[in-house]
């Protein structure tokens, strides 16, 4: 019974790990990417461990296994959003096919505070300052 | 694991199969890009294939140890992508470092 679960805990996790990386290989672009990992990632890598959690069945591993899955689960959207909001002021192309950027023009783009409407110093289009490359490529 | 499956240690070697596949295809992100934080979301994702591979690992080695490794692993990833985040935002040249 305990082998039932582990397995099928193992291998759903494994699974969403997988479709997680097919999509930050397919996705058309970085926020989209990040959608991708952020939660199937997540949730593979928690199933992975709540499966080690039940294939050993001992007091001591399943409190490491909880506490890694609270400590990824705490973690992994802090860090997705600082990385989103950090790529947004890095002016990271958004797909052609989305639909809308609800940030746009509510940016301070000098003090980076978001506003609830249109910031007076939010006409400044995301994108690389002046007299720098452009993000794209730009990676070292 | 074994009588259950038709091959000993069949979960194990699947998993780690997947992940492997994963850790393949989220290696091409990280040499494509385009952008830095491309890359980081990359990174990140290698780290969790990590902790998922550890903690798969653990279990067919039945050494608990690997538990901690990949809790350590976590912890130094997410300190790592906020400091990445922190001075890609930075380093944007419009001030505001929050």
């Amino acid at each position: 019974m305990g082998a039932v679960v582990t397995g099928v805990l193992v291998i759903m996790g494994s699974a969403l790990m997988l479709i997680a990386s097919l999509g930050v290989v397919r996705m058309p672009d970085l926020f989209t990417r990040m959608q991708a990992t952020t939660k199937a990632a997540t949730l593979g890598a928690g199933l992975v461990l709540l499966g080690t959690a039940v294939h050993f069945a001992t007091f001591s591993v399943t409190t490491r296994a909880v506490a890694a899955i609270a400590f990824v689960l705490l973690t992994a959207p802090i860090a997705a959003h600082l990385l989103g909001r950090a790529a947004y002021f890095l002016g990271v192309p958004l797909w052609e096919g989305s639909v809308g950027d609800e940030l746009r023009d509510r940016y301070d783009w000098e003090t980076h505070i978001l506003a609830s409407e249109a910031s007076p110093h939010g006409t400044v289009p995301p994108g690389p300052p002046e007299g720098q490359p452009p993000p794209a490529g730009g990676g070292s | 694991m074994s009588g259950m499956f038709p091959v000993d240690g069949f979960v194990e070697v699947t998993a780690m199969a997947m992940m492997s596949v994963g850790l393949v295809l989220a290696m091409v992100r990280l040499v494509r890009g385009p952008s830095l934080p491309d890359r980081v979301v990359a990174l990140d994702l290698i780290t969790m294939l990590g902790l998922g591979m550890l903690a798969v690992y653990a279990m067919a080695t039945g050494r608990t140890a690997y538990l901690d490794v990949g809790i350590v692993l976590t912890l130094v990833t997410f300190i790592a992508t906020t400091s990445f985040a922190y001075f890609i935002e930075k380093g944007t040249g419009r001030g505001g470092a929050g």
